[in-house]
């Protein structure tokens, strides 16, 4: 005989159903973030005069975005449908709400970029006349790209705590600041491997911040979600991922203290952080859809809270009634 | 925008400016025989696509499995024996006891006894063995998580209050899919089955999938309604298992049967999504239960994502301050 298990549930099947997404959201939640990071530091070096590091974010940036917003299209059911995301503008959807940052993201991105191609062949851009206007309008745009940088990195987190998704959902108060250092951490690491160390020091400064960020706000998620609905991030492929994740973000920030001195080490240690950023987005992304497949995250959680509200005195707000 | 969360007319809040009345589906799965006359009417009328391979589940009579893309009513078999009958007795009686408050403007709520102690409450013999069967189908909920995280405009609120998708529209992103308390829309598939080598030629000649790729789930008939028809799934119903019509008269009709079963001693009986004040502001299709709704695969305390959007927005905007803050730090320290 089968041991009766200690929630009841129908032939074992899921309650909610998990978000029908591929790696490729997974790899957006990761260049997303790069992206965004980048732009900030983007924007540091244009006004503390690093052209370098200036030129370096710039192109990382829209690199990334691009990459990802290919990424985020090809995941669609309807590819040839994706310019419906921008038909309306919905607050109550974040989906909507980040397809409008990303559009806006990805225009100052672009032109900062693409002025910095033009310097890079030597003004070999066919740009004729537009090229004045390009010179005059980058270091607008890149502000412009910096003044988005930060949403494009949090909305990715909003998005994923408003489901029904437990483990996601469960992390909805923590997870944008993962979302936020895990990017930080990222584009500070691509930064120390395209950027001479000379240039790089806010690259690693910040790499620092984002690493002792990202490791207390993942504590803290996991500490105040329902430990059965933090489950999924410590078990199976998706544990495994955020812990070797939480090994090289140490790694990494360990490596930001001496990577000044070479060029080697700032290159290794940011190889750890960006390897680490994509770990944690994999992680969390897998631990969700986890979650999703098995109802023991749906309904244990959720009996633990009306009976919670229950003990509490609150009796009126089950969706359950006598009458 | 309207309100996401708490007790609401979901079409006023969507500004629809005619007050149609509210529809919703009253399904009572203690006079379900489980015909599956709602699964075929509904596939039928929708010209709905097959649903997985045609194989036995080993879930009692239930070989459909659970709501999707394709499948819009589900009708799920539970068998039970003494024990669990007992449980659900017993859960019924402790859900009475906690003297809910009536829900809805008094008038329309008939005078049920919470205290059962008044009336002839002697339980019938416990049965040795009982089928639960329970059609299954889009709460239509008044907060609908897909609906409000639909970026497209794809879903929609009926002037009936019900939630539709528009195929046309959906590019199918999938964010509804997560979005749903219950787990009921999906994403159609290309709809690829394998069959039985000898059903090949009959394969063959099965009409393309429709809608590949979009979001589906019911539109309780949205275009029958429309029509002032029923939903075929209510119509094929040869018990009157599904009760179609105003969603205040299903709600009162289900307490008026619940306050029945429990006067027969049948405490097991509990009502599903018609408290207002639940997390997702009551469902537009109101079920009779004979036990614990994870029993029937349904969430025991659902909760619209979205009532927690502004949370999310605040943390997400504290966030961002902190990672600009962050590179501010970075570049000064660099200065100085
Ligand atoms: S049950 Fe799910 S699919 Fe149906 S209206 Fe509610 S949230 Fe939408
Ligand atoms: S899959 Fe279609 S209906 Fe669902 S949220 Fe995306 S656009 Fe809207
Ligand atoms: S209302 Fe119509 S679409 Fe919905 S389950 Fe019934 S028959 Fe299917």
């Amino acid at each position: 005989m089968v041991p009766e298990p200690e929630f009841t549930s129908y032939y074992g099947r899921p309650v909610v159903k998990p978000a029908p997404w591929g790696d490729d959201v997974a790899v957006y939640l990761f260049l997303g973030g790069v992206a965004g990071g980048s732009a900030l530091l983007g924007l540091g070096g244009q006004l503390t005069g690093r052209p370098t590091l200036r030129r370096n974010a710039r192109l990382s940036a829209l690199a990334a975005v691009s990459v990802g917003a290919v990424a985020l299209v090809k995941d669609l059911g309807r590819p040839e449908r994706f310019l419906n995301m921008l038909r309306t503008f919905k607050v109550t959807s974040p989906m909507s709400v980040g397809s409008w940052i990303l559009s806006a993201f990805s225009t100052g991105t672009a032109v900062s970029a693409v002025a910095e191609i033009d310097r890079l062949s030597n003004d070999r851009l066919p740009l004729g006349p537009l090229r004045s206007v390009l010179r005059a309008v980058e270091g607008p745009a890149g502000f412009e790209a910096a003044l988005f940088a930060g949403p494009l990195a949090a909305y990715t987190a909003v998005l994923l705590g408003d489901t029904a998704t437990p483990t996601w959902n469960a992390g909805h108060e923590e997870l944008p600041f993962v979302f936020v250092s895990s990017a930080t951490l990222a584009s500070a690491g691509l930064a120390m491997i395209t950027t001479p160390v000379r240039e790089a020091g806010p690259a690693r400064t910040l790499g620092a911040l984002g690493v002792v960020g990202e490791l207390i706000a993942m504590r803290v998620m996991e500490h105040r979600m329902d430990p059965v609905a933090a489950e999924p991030l410590r078990q199976g492929k998706a544990g495994a991922m955020l812990k070797w994740s939480e090994r090289l973000v140490a790694a990494g920030g360990a490596g930001t203290l001496l990577a000044g001195r070479s060029r080697a080490v700032a290159v290794a240690s940011g190889l750890s952080l960006l390897a680490a950023s994509a770990l944690t987005r994999f992680g969390v992304f897998e631990a969700g859809l986890s979650s999703a497949r098995d109802p023991r995250y749906t309904i244990e959680p959720q009996k633990t809270r009306l009976a919670r509200r229950r003990a509490a005195g609150i009796t009126d707000d089950s969706i359950t009634t006598a009458g | 925008m309207g309100q996401l969360s708490g007790p609401t007319d979901p079409a006023a809040d969507a500004h629809w400016e005619h007050s149609h009345p509210r529809k919703g589906f009253f399904t009572d799965t203690s006079i379900c025989i489980g015909c599956k006359a709602c699964e075929v009417a509904c596939k039928e009328w929708n010209h709905n696509p097959q649903d997985g391979n045609l194989e036995l589940l080993e879930s009692s009579y239930d070989n459909t499995g659970a709501l999707g893309a394709s499948t819009w009513r589900h009708v799920a078999f539970v068998e039970q024996g003494r024990e669990r009958i007992a449980e659900a007795r017993e859960s019924g009686r402790a859900l009475v006891n906690l003297g809910m408050p009536p829900i809805g403007p008094p008038s329309a709520a008939p005078a049920i006894a919470p205290d059962l102690a008044e009336v002839d409450t002697t339980p019938p013999d416990t049965a040795d063995f009982r089928w639960l069967m329970s059609s299954d189908v889009c709460k239509h909920c008044t907060h609908a998580g897909c609906l409000d995280v639909c970026p497209t405009g794809a879903l929609f609120r009926t002037e009936f209050g019900t939630v539709v998708v528009q195929d046309d529209v959906c590019n199918g992103c999938g964010t509804c899919v997560a979005g749903c308390p219950f787990g009921v829309i999906e994403r159609r598939r290309d709809g690829t089955v394998a069959v039985a080598a000898e059903r090949e030629d009959q394969h063959a000649q099965h009409p393309a999938v429709p809608n590949v790729g979009i979001a589906q789930k019911c539109t309780l008939c949205y275009d029958r309604l429309v029509a002032d028809e029923t939903p075929a799934c209510a119509k094929a119903c040869p018990t009157t298992s599904i009760k179609f019509g105003d969603h205040d008269d299903m709600v009162e009709t289900a307490k008026e049967r619940v306050a029945d079963l429990h006067a027969q001693g049948l405490t097991e009986a509990r009502l599903y999504g018609a408290n207002e004040l639940d997390g997702v502001g009551g469902t537009g299709s109101v079920f009779l239960l004979l036990d614990e709704p994870e029993v029937y695969g349904l969430p025991p305390d659902p909760r619209v994502p979205t009532a927690d959007l502004p949370t999310m927005y605040r943390r997400a905007g504290v966030a961002v301050v902190g990672m600009v803050a962050a590179a501010a730090l970075a570049f000064l320290r660099g200065r100085a």
